[in-house]
């Protein structure tokens, strides 16, 4: 997968801006290093990847590894609050968080669509680089192709993410434990309600941004303050519902979340309303579920509220005791007027309705 | 939120059921017209909160579910034409026709658009003038006048590649011949909110003389809703059977005229049929003449051909009676087991205001007794 990015002596034009790519820019030839080297390499350079061989080599860590990967297909590629770029570092760096990993590295694979202006291109690849500064992960490896007008959408990334675990962390589902308090980090469906309003046209009033953001800060922070978490879950697709389904499923206990208490913003929830959506199927891509013993409720919320991630942290719910068998994993929402439903997997996506 | 908030008070909605429970010394049995209301009620458990006297019986207010499933197969048909760009409703996409649904159609090279207003057709038919736009105009007398309004813009921009495959539907016809049927249960109706904000309740006064019901305009958040049914039981209680609107905030005796104009222009009233219901008289809207230019039916109808238009959904499907209000969606053997919304036999199971779609949602038969 891995290309080689091998230098050679010569003197390219420099790619011109108002350029697009073209399928000999994923050919292997000139064409092909030009870009390599005048965007790639000019926005991520670090000593692992300017090394230009067939694979990055990394030093040895001091912990277990963590490793993850995700490709982001998002339109339009420029959204309220990011991009495909920022996305696709906060995307994968917090998957390793979710673990309770400190992201060290990052792969960036590219499929471009013949036609995507190079200044496009430029823009995301520069986007990537900062997050990933700012982030303080390198991108160590690459890889461009491209696809034939019409066979892609503008441009696809795929990111890999390498991670350490300290060693006295243990978090997963495995460690969810009947009257586990859940929190979530913040208020949800800003990212996925962000994205749709803009792809579709859709003016709302309020300000609609991604809550796209590195988690892995405040992980570290609570970690270090010693808080137990037992597992940690980012609310990415199918939003909180389905990572809290996914969840009971897995560990075979029934969950329950109190409605009142889910912060949701209010230009998500009109636009929502307006859609007919449910929030809590709308995905974010900087908000997260920590699962914790009671009694580390407050301090962790203490720590989270101290970083701006996760400033409207909140206790909503807890995880129950399964009496039945066999074991019912459902996750029930009580409503603010004291009646119960189920929370479940949606069939597909959500739909926007009629009337 | 504004306008929001106030009407799903937890407080007020405590008010209310205290006060219908207060009222209630007979059994009584309440059909909400409108699937959004159907939704609310089954969301927020509201029909919980009621006495055990009272019973709400979900209508056939959801223009997902009653579209003929002749009209979803020549909506699927028309898409696989290469030169046709199928503009939908998102809820519409999932919805089966005899063989396939709009999702399908689209997997396999369709195009299929959701839109989410019938102007956003007009727009995609003038950016693509070398293609033949079609919008599934499916709705009450509330998506009809911005669908009247998209025909008048086409008209007005001479657009020749714009069509309409009509599938309107209209309230009081559905709800006189639910009253009509041998089988009716109906002593009280929450009449639809938004269709009256179009229509007005002027219509519904010679069905409650005639039926002896009373028939409440009802908006859809939780305080509305427990409103409408008090204002209902309130009347029932008494024996009186009149017309009263709890939906004052949005709703006038005459409705909205302006819009009426607009339907009236480019709409007559039609028989339709109602998928798991039937033909009801005058319970449809069609293009008039003037405006025949833009019927898709008319248009393509020497390039489509059903297979088998005749086929009945699954003999196992009891939408018509959940429609009816004459069975709730879990009495139904095959719900939550052969129809779920991955598998669904019938189309409530699959619009977000179908009856069965929303007991599925929130109370999968396994956890009835929550």
């Amino acid at each position: 997968m891995s290309q080689n990015y091998s230098l050679e002596p010569q003197c390219p034009l420099p790619l011109a801006s108002d350029d697009t790519i073209r399928l000999a820019h994923g050919g292997g030839g000139r064409l092909m290093q030009q870009l390599i080297h005048e965007i790639f390499l000019k926005a991520f350079s670090n000593s692992y990847l300017n090394a230009l061989q067939d694979s990055a080599v990394l030093p040895a860590q001091d912990g277990r590894l963590a490793m993850t990967t995700d490709s982001y297909v998002v339109q339009p590629l420029f959204f309220p609050g990011g991009d495909i770029g920022s996305l696709a570092v906060h995307g994968t760096i917090n998957d390793l968080a979710m673990m309770g990993a400190s992201p060290r590295y990052l792969s960036a694979g590219f499929i471009l669509e013949e036609g995507l202006p190079i200044a496009t291109l430029k823009q995301v690849v520069s986007s990537m680089a900062k997050t990933a500064q700012d982030c303080g992960v390198h991108i160590v490896c690459g890889d461009t192709k491209v696809v034939d007008r019409g066979k892609g959408d503008q441009i696809f990334i795929n990111t890999t993410g390498l991670g350490v675990i300290p060693s006295s962390v243990d978090i997963g589902p495995h460690r969810l434990t009947p009257g586990d308090r859940i929190i979530v980090s913040g208020d949800l469906g800003a990212h996925g309600m962000a994205v749709l309003s803009q792809r579709e046209g859709l003016e709302f009033s309020g300000d609609l941004r991604s809550d796209s953001a590195p988690l892995h800060h405040v992980v570290t922070d609570l970690l270090q303050q010693d808080i137990s978490i037992h597992c940690m879950r980012d609310l990415t697709r199918g939003g909180l519902a389905s990572a809290l389904n996914e969840l009971a499923t897995a560990v075979q206990r029934p969950m329950t979340i109190e409605e009142p208490r889910i912060p949701i913003s209010e230009p998500v929830r009109g636009a929502c309303e307006i859609l007919g959506l449910d929030p809590l199927y709308v995905a974010n891509e900087g908000r997260f579920a920590i699962f914790l013993p009671h009694e580390h409720v407050d301090e962790a919320l203490s720590i989270l509220h101290r970083h701006a991630v996760s400033q409207e942290a909140t206790d909503i719910g807890e995880i129950g005791v399964t009496e039945s068998t066999p074991p019912q994993a459902l996750v029930t929402l009580q409503t603010q007027y004291g009646t119960h439903r189920i929370l479940d997997l949606l069939s597909g996506e959500q739909l926007p309705r009629i009337c | 939120m504004k306008y929001v908030d106030e009407f799903r008070d937890p407080k007020a909605v405590e008010a209310l059921s205290r006060e219908i429970h207060h009222i209630t010394h007979h059994p009584w049995t309440i059909m909400e017209v409108c699937g959004g209301q159907t939704h609310s009620i089954v969301r927020y458990g509201l029909d919980r909160l009621l006495p055990p006297e009272i019973t709400l019986i979900h209508g056939p207010g959801c223009p997902v579910c009653v579209t003929p499933i002749e009209l979803i197969d020549t909506a699927c048909e028309l898409a696989k034409l290469p030169d046709v760009i199928l503009c939908s409703f998102g809820d519409m996409l999932r919805v089966p026709g005899t063989h396939e649904d709009l999702l399908k159609v689209k997997a396999q090279g369709g195009d299929v658009r959701i839109v989410y207003s019938p102007l956003d057709a007009v727009a995609i038919a003038q950016a693509n003038p070398s293609h033949q736009i079609v919008i599934f105009a499916v709705g009450f007398e509330t998506t009809a006048p911005a669908q009247a309004m998209a025909i008048l813009q086409a008209q007005r921009m001479e657009l020749h590649n714009f069509f309409v495959l009509v599938a309107h539907v209209l309230v009081p016809p559905a709800m006189e011949a639910l009253l009509s049927s041998p089988e009716n249960r109906i002593q009280g109706f929450l009449a639809a909110g938004h269709v009256c904000t179009i229509m007005g309740y002027d219509i519904y006064q010679p069905i409650s003389k005639k039926f002896q019901v009373p028939i409440v305009v009802t908006g859809f958040e939780p305080v509305d809703i427990l409103e409408g049914v008090k204002m209902v039981v309130h009347q029932l209680e008494e024996g009186r059977s009149v017309v009263e609107n709890q939906y004052a905030r949005s709703v006038r005796l005459a409705g909205n005229l302006d819009a009426q104009k607009v339907i009236d222009e480019v709409f007559e009233p039609s028989s339709r049929i109602w998928r798991g219901i039937g033909n009801i008289p005058k319970s449809g809207l069609q293009l008039r003449p003037a405006f025949a230019q833009f019927d898709a039916l008319q248009h393509f109808h020497n390039r489509i051909h059903l297979t088998d238009s005749t086929t009945s959904p699954s003999s196992e499907c009891q939408s018509g009676r959940i429609l009816q209000g004459l069975m709730k969606p879990a009495d139904c053997h095959a719900f939550g087991t052969r129809c779920t919304p991955d598998h669904p036999l019938g189309a409530p199971m699959v619009s977000s205001e179908g009856a069965c779609a929303a007991y599925f949602q929130y109370r999968p038969s396994k956890v009835a007794q929550l």
